[in-house]
Formats: C-alpha cells, sequence, structure tokens
C-alpha cells in the first residue's frame, strides 16, 4: 500500500510496475488516463490495492453526485403527475415516482406535502439523465428504513464525514449511543437525519457528530465525554 | 435556475421547537454571536471578515472622475455586491453581468448603513471642485452564505475602508497632482465613526422568539428580521426592518439594549483587526 500520498488535480501518478506480466489497471475515482498518463481529477488521498493493479483517490466534498444505489435524504419540492421532484444536493433534482413507496398501488398513492424530509436509495445515476430516487428496496418490495421522515432534525456535512458515518461503527456513533438513546439516518448527500427525546439532545447530538469530523476515535469519545457531561 | 427551496419541515419545526425550550440549534445562547474574525491586508483595502459559517471579503479601490452636477464639492462612495453559487448551492450564479435581487438588496442596505449614518467625509474627497473627486468603490464577495449576511458584510466594508490608503495629492491653483503611493504615502480616507450593524430573527408564527445573529437555517425559517445600526458613541446610525410580521415597541426596545453591548464588542473586535495589521505593515 505504501505512505499516503495527497495529490491535487492535474498530478500524474507513477503506476508503472515491473510485472510485465499485469496489462490491466484499474483506475478508480478521481483518476482518469490522458494520452499515457494517469492523472488525478480531484484533490485527496491516493490509494492502491496491494497488486498496484487499482489505484484511487479518496476525495472529500461538499456537493454531492448521484450514484447509483446509494442512501440519500432528499427535500420534496414539487409534484408532478407522475412523482415528485426532490432536492438532494446534486445539481439536478431528483425524481421519485408516486409508486417507489412500499405498498403503493395506483389506488393508493402516498400523498406527500411539500417541504417533506425523505429518505431514499438512488435507483438511477449517470450523467445524461436527471437523478431518480426510490423509497423502498425494488428487489425485495419492503421499504426498509426508507421513506417519509415524519419528526426529528437534518443537519449538513461534508461527504468524507456522511461515509464514515455510514459505516454504523463509526466512533462518535458509538460513544453517543452508550450515553444517549437517538436514532439517526445518514445520507450519502451530505445530509444527517437523527431523532432524540428532546430538543437538547438532540443538538448535542448534532453537534458531536459535526465536531467529529477531524477527530481519531480516542478525540471523539473524549469530546462526546465532555459534552454529555456539560449536559 | 436552482430555486431556493429552503429547508425541510422537519428542520423548521424543530429550530422552532427548540427555541421555545431557549435552545438554539447550534447550540448557542439567544444572545449569542458567533466567532467573529476580522483580517485585512495584505493590500490596503482589502478585509475579510468570517462570523460563524458566513465569509464576506470586501475590496475598496478608488479612481479619479467628474463629480455629480448636483453636488460639485462631494466625492462618491459606491457599493456593489456580489452573491453567487460560491457561497450556497442554491443561489443563482451571476449571469452575464446581471445582479440578482438579493445583490442588489444587500448592497442597497450596506451603502445606506454607510453613506446615511455620514460615516464617510465625502467632502474631503473632493479634488477639484466641479471638475475632479474621488470614487471609492466598495466591492463585497460573499464567499460563503451561513446566514445573517447583513453583519458581516457591513463590518467588513467598514474595515476595508478604515483599512484603506487612497494616493496623496496636492493642489496648486486649478492644477492637481496625484502622487503616485510610491513617492508619497498614501493617505487614509477621512472616517468620522464606525457603524456595526447588529441583527435579530424573529421566529414563531408572531414572531415571538428573537434571536440575536441568525444561522442560515433560522434566517430561513424566520418570520421578521430587524437589523439595529449603532456606533461606538452609543449612536443610533440606522434601524432595518424590511417586511416579515410587525414587531411590539417592547420587542425593538429589547433588541436595541442588547444591540449596545454586542456593538461594543464588535467595534473592539475592528479595533483590534486594524491595530493588528497596522503594526504589521
Amino acid at each position: 500500500m505504501g505512505d499516503t500520498k495527497i495529490v491535487i488535480p492535474g498530478d500524474i501518478i507513477d503506476t508503472h510496475t515491473e510485472d510485465s506480466d499485469q496489462t490491466i489497471l484499474r483506475l478508480g475515482p478521481g483518476l482518469t488516463q490522458t494520452n499515457d498518463d494517469t492523472r488525478a481529477t480531484t484533490a485527496g488521498v491516493l490509494h492502491s490495492a496491494k497488486d498496484n493493479t487499482q489505484y484511487w483517490v479518496v476525495s472529500n466534498k461538499r456537493r454531492y453526485v448521484p450514484a447509483e444505489s446509494e442512501p440519500v435524504l432528499g427535500v420534496i419540492v414539487a409534484r408532478h403527475g407522475e412523482g415528485y421532484r426532490v432536492d438532494i444536493g446534486s445539481a439536478h433534482d431528483a425524481l421519485l415516482p408516486l409508486l417507489a413507496f412500499e405498498g403503493a398501488t395506483k389506488r393508493n398513492k402516498p400523498n406527500l406535502a411539500l417541504g417533506t424530509l425523505v429518505y431514499a436509495r438512488v435507483a438511477v445515476a449517470n450523467s445524461l439523465m436527471d437523478p431518480e430516487i426510490e423509497c423502498f428496496n425494488s428487489k425485495t418490495g419492503k421499504a426498509e428504513g426508507y421513506g417519509e421522515m415524519t419528526e426529528g432534525f437534518m443537519f449538513k456535512c461534508s461527504l468524507g464525514l456522511a461515509r464514515r458515518l455510514i459505516d454504523s461503527r463509526a466512533p462518535v456513533l458509538g460513544a453517543l449511543g452508550a450515553g444517549v438513546p437517538f436514532e439517526v439516518a445518514v445520507g450519502l448527500n451530505g445530509r444527517v437525519w437523527i431523532n432524540t427525546a428532546s430538543p437538547a439532545t438532540t443538538v448535542l447530538v448534532a453537534n458531536a457528530i459535526k465536531n467529529s469530523e477531524f477527530l481519531n476515535a480516542k478525540q471523539c469519545r473524549q469530546m462526546v465525554k465532555e459534552l454529555l457531561e456539560k449536559q | 435556475m436552482v430555486v431556493d427551496i429552503g429547508p425541510s419541515n422537519i428542520e423548521t419545526a424543530f429550530v422552532l421547537e427548540a427555541l421555545r425550550k431557549n435552545v438554539r440549534v447550534d447550540g448557542r445562547g439567544i444572545y449569542d454571536y458567533r466567532t467573529l474574525r476580522i483580517s485585512c491586508g495584505p493590500t490596503p483595502g482589502l478585509a475579510e471578515v468570517q462570523l460563524g459559517q458566513t465569509r464576506v471579503l470586501a475590496r475598496v479601490s478608488c479612481e479619479v472622475t467628474r463629480p455629480s452636477p448636483d453636488r460639485p464639492t462631494e466625492g462618491l462612495v459606491q457599493f456593489s455586491s456580489e452573491l453567487s453559487n460560491l457561497a450556497a448551492p442554491n443561489l443563482d450564479a451571476s449571469s452575464g453581468g446581471r445582479v440578482s435581487a438579493q445583490e442588489v438588496a444587500i448592497s442597497r442596505m450596506v451603502e445606506r448603513v454607510i453613506r446615511q449614518s455620514r460615516a464617510i467625509d465625502t467632502e474631503a474627497l473632493c479634488i477639484l471642485a466641479g471638475v475632479k473627486v474621488w470614487t471609492v468603490r466598495v466591492d463585497l464577495h460573499f464567499l460563503d452564505h451561513g446566514g445573517n449576511l447583513m453583519d458581516a458584510a457591513a463590518a467588513a466594508a467598514i474595515v476595508a475602508l478604515r483599512h484603506f490608503r487612497r494616493p496623496d495629492v496636492t493642489v496648486q491653483g486649478e492644477e492637481a497632482i496625484i502622487h503616485d503611493p510610491r513617492e508619497r504615502n498614501p493617505v487614509p480616507l477621512s472616517i468620522h465613526h464606525t457603524p456595526v450593524c447588529v441583527s435579530f430573527a424573529f421566529l414563531g408564527a408572531l414572531g415571538e422568539l428573537a434571536v440575536l445573529d441568525p444561522s442560515l437555517l433560522e434566517e430561513q425559517a424566520q418570520a421578521a428580521s430587524f437589523t439595529v445600526t449603532l456606533n461606538a458613541h452609543k449612536e443610533i446610525c440606522a434601524l432595518n426592518k424590511a417586511g416579515g410580521v410587525p414587531l411590539s415597541p417592547e420587542q425593538i426596545q429589547r433588541c436595541t439594549q442588547v444591540a449596545l453591548t454586542k456593538a461594543d464588542e464588535i467595534s473592539d473586535a475592528i479595533n483590534a483587526a486594524l491595530k493588528g495589521s497596522s503594526s504589521n505593515k
């Protein structure tokens, strides 16, 4: 794996290896091929697979680019005949079909108000079309936690923090869970929904999560401990 | 293209529910300001103000022009602002030089604060009456919209104006010689006092819950907003309330009282920043 290497857009990555059998080089996110060079297109940390056949850049941004099967939190901005238009923070609003809910039929469609927050997964995302989201798992037909969020609070964070939070072993969530009961839904578009018993607790949890972005696990636990003691 | 859709229903509902229990979403007190950071320079007339998440950059420049015909002995002060989607993703990118309504509103507000309070001595900007005057131009660039652009913009503008140095001028009869800054040290503008804006947001259906220095979410959920402009001499330069639900005289009184203390703190921060940058020169 080697040591961590920070790259900025335009940097040429050295992907040369002695192994002449290796013919396929896989470039992951943040890298592109220009003539014979591999160049970075985003700023971040360069990672490579052990056998040096795969390279990718892990970067942190705030503007979301939709990708299929990612969970996102969106706000309904308009309703058309066929579905809702939902703002998920991407360049184009996503389409949420009226039938993309658990148990929805032509007779039984959900009636969501404008401004409703929904937890959904991205069904279709490519650079040619507007993204589409759905509030259920289309393979099983079950809601699996997706759908309308009726209470609680949502805040925005960077994409990198959202990616770390979605792992249920994230240290800040574990430390908070030990002290305070709460519900959380993480959208990979940089939005986090939480719900607790009282507004003061919700504010505490939200601020703890926001503060945890640049802290390591030990610092996270310390920070949460101090916040809970102050309460 | 992308319209400001505002926050989701549960965010607005939560902000109100929390405020009814005296809890603000970012954990501040009701009358607490966010962290204020002011930096000036290196160029004279360049100032950046950070108020929590909100960041504004102000740049002052000047040029020699003809005066306005009805005020031949006064110089001109012009304000412009740029509020593009650098500041927030839901704002329009300024397309083709057209200014958006929001940009106009902000520059008008800052202009009113500084010009109507007579902070700048425009007569001192006159070079030759009726022929040549200085036009001072203040450009505001909003780098990040975290709520309460007004206070940050006004602070940035006044710091930049106080930090700015214009070329020295010698008038001999009908001739005016403008000295190159390398020959003669440029001189500061004549500024009488430092006006400071303190903004409040009122939330709830009747605007019954007041908060100082609203964050973006509080600003989007507000029913009314109110700005008091004061200076260090405890003079009220302007009161600004544009639209929104009506406020009672008691609310206005209370806000003005709070603003008095807060304006002192901001003035101190401004003076410290200017002193710090001049001692570095």
